[in-house]
């Protein structure tokens, strides 16, 4: 059985198409990741998993059970942290989770006894007791992932779950992350940074304009690439001739991103003899030159011809634009 | 995991939905005591409604009252019973528009609860709101001089009858908040059918001292009748019997206002709460 199979899912707004035709299944204890930028059709993606939309078409199963015909039976065994915080801000952190524990169909004490745990292990006990709209935007997710887990759930999926939150919160949240995997909880996540995704997923589907165009594993995805690639920073003066340059070497455009431009390495080391050869040539002395594996940044650019990240938009802590 | 052997719940059994509606209602109530706004416009606006109708029209009101002059606080207060109740409705639309724009509804619906504990919930603890505001204006016009002259239990009952008809307001204001959707629209939009029925109505003067036109209209309207029943359950039997119609004739009509507002809005109420977050 998979853990999320979802099959041919189209889902339109009007003339946008968010979703248009996505096919994916994974196996459970694994972590899915979807990286896509915005308006890729992430978050319409994970509304349809988790029952808050139905699908126009297409078919959808979460632990198995249909997202459509039993979405009572999907939700009992699901937990979602969507990508704003749904947090009550005037109840206390531990009231917070303890009715979610609740709406789970726990037991007073044993909504309670969970509650303690999951706040011990996203390190919220000592604000415990303080209301939600005191806490900093990074408590307030680890809140909302705090409520996404206290139901155990089979499948748990987070959307964005560190969009927002400063450098130094995120690689917590990470850790917090990986720790829930080590108990062996399937997690599907989306994120629009590479890096998180090459961290935290053991697959990752690359989503963008609602389709899904590529998938594997973070290595796979970067052999695509077919193996090393020279890099190279220069000055804005030579930004031109270096270009022109590494275009010699090449049989393709460099990528370019501001004064970095880079090229398939398939020769590797003789490549780059080439790029040095070349750049001497036309008298240009690069800041930085190396030799490397392609990242999750280059895959994007190969497949979709622009950046992951462009257009990063900061995600509100509270209120949300209605997404249905 | 054998989720396709193990029979599938299709939806949200009785005593686990009763659950849910305890949970989000509890949920609403904290809510309601903690939001500063929602506190002040649960004590100190009521009460200072009362002083003002009280103290500033009381007297010019007086006029033409059945009750004597000194008595006004008597006549006023069923009224405002009912104008609290109904005003206290309004406290439904903006609680659920805040619900809807802050996602936590989103949440909600990710879970294994019963749909309509949403909606029970949210009115259930208005309800709530209501007794503590209606037990408060009583107090404050016990100490205004406001004497109930037919018993406790007439006087709990005329009080029931108004909570009732605010529990069946509550979910007026839940259809219109639910088709606005945005907080400050359904405060706008909320308001727009009380102000006309609270204020032409019997609330605050008796209907023979407007234009006979505004009369038809007021003396057929709910919140006359429901403050009529509360009156004609609070003040003296004669007074009362000057309302023109007897005490169980009134209540019937409470009810049967109350019970239609409620056959008609409930389910229009979860119709727009479906179109609102499917
Ligand atoms: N309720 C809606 N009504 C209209 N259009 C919508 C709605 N929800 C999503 N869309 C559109 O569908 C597309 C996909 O949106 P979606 O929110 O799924 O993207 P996303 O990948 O989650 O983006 P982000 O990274 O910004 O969260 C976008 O063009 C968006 O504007
Ligand atoms: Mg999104």
């Amino acid at each position: 059985m998979y853990a999320v199979e979802a099959v041919d899912i189209v889902k339109t707004f009007g003339d946008v198409r968010a979703l248009d035709g996505v096919t994916v299944r994974f196996e459970p204890g694994i972590v899915y990741g979807f990286l896509g930028p915005n308006g890729a059709g992430k978050t319409t993606l994970i509304r349809v998993l988790t029952t808050l939309i139905k699908p126009d078409s297409g078919t959808a199963r979460v632990a198995g059970i249909d997202v459509v015909t039993d979405a009572v039976a999907v939700r009992q065994r699901i937990g979602l942290a969507g990508q704003n915080a749904a947090v009550d801000e005037y109840l206390t952190g531990q009231e917070n989770i303890e009715m979610v524990g609740r709406l789970y169909n726990l037991s007073p004490s044993d909504a309670r006894a969970r509650t303690d745990e999951v706040l011990e292990r996203i390190e919220l006990t000592d604000a415990k007791d303080r209301q939600v709209r005191t806490y900093s935007g990074g408590m307030r997710r680890r809140l909302d992932l705090a409520a996404s887990m206290v139901g155990r759930p089979e499948v748990l999926f987070l959307d964005e779950p560190t969009t927002g939150v400063d450098p130094g919160s995120r690689l917590n949240l990470w850790d917090l992350i990986e720790e829930l995997v080590d108990t062996g909880t399937t997690l599907l996540l989306t994120t629009q940074y590479l890096e998180e995704a090459d961290r935290l997923a053991d697959r990752i589907g690359v989503i963008d304009h609602g389709r899904l165009i590529a998938e594997g594993t973070s290595d796979e995805l970067k052999n695509q690439m077919g193996g090393d690639v020279v890099e190279i920073h220069v000055t804005d003066d030579d930004r031109g001739s270096a270009f022109a340059a590494l275009t010699r070497v090449a049989t393709e455009e460099p990528k370019q991103e501001g004064n970095s431009l880079t090229i398939p390495a398939p020769n590797a080391a003789h490549t780059l003899t080439e790029v040095v050869r070349e750049l001497d040539a036309v008298s240009v002395t690069p800041r930085d030159i190396a030799l490397r594996k392609p990242t999750l940044n280059d895959v994007f650019l190969t497949l979709t011809g622009h950046k992951a990240e462009e257009e990063k938009k900061p995600a509100p802590s509270r209120g949300r634009r209605r997404q249905s | 995991m054998t989720a396709t052997a193990e029979k599938l719940q299709k939806r949200v059994g009785v005593r686990e939905t009763l659950n849910h509606i305890s949970v989000i209602t509890k949920r609403n109530m904290l809510r309601n005591i903690r939001l500063p706004q929602l506190v002040f416009f649960a004590t100190v606006q009521p009460v200072m409604f009362l002083l003002l109708f009280n103290f500033v029209f009381g007297g010019a009101i007086t006029e033409g009252t059945p009750a004597a002059p000194e008595d006004y606080i008597n006549f006023l207060i069923p009224g405002i019973l009912v104008q609290t109740a109904v005003f206290g409705a309004t406290q439904t639309s903006l609680g659920l528009t805040e619900d809807l724009a802050t996602g936590i509804i989103d949440r909600f619906r990710s879970l294994p609860m019963a749909r309509s504990a949403v909606l029970a919930g949210r009115t259930i603890a208005d309800l709530v709101r209501n007794v503590f505001v209606n037990t408060l204006m009583l107090f404050v016009g016990f100490l205004l001089g406001w004497r109930f002259e037919q018993g406790f239990p007439s006087m709990v009952l005329g009080v029931a009858i108004v909570l009732l008809f605010g529990y069946s307001m509550s979910w007026v204001m839940a259809t219109i908040g639910l088709t606005v959707k945005s907080p400050e629209a359904a405060q706008t939009a909320g308001f727009l059918p009380i102000f006309p029925l609270v204020f032409a109505s019997s609330v605050f003067v008796p209907v023979e001292t407007m234009p006979s036109w505004l009369q038809t209209f007021a003396e057929v309207q709910p919140i006359t009748i429901l403050t009529n029943t509360a009156r004609s359950l609070m003040l003296p039997e004669e007074v009362a019997a000057s309302l023109g119609l007897d005490t169980g004739t009134l209540i019937l009509q409470s009810l049967a206002w109350t019970a239609g507002i409620l056959l008609v809005f409930a389910p229009w109420a979860v119709r727009q709460y479906r179109r609102a977050v499917d």
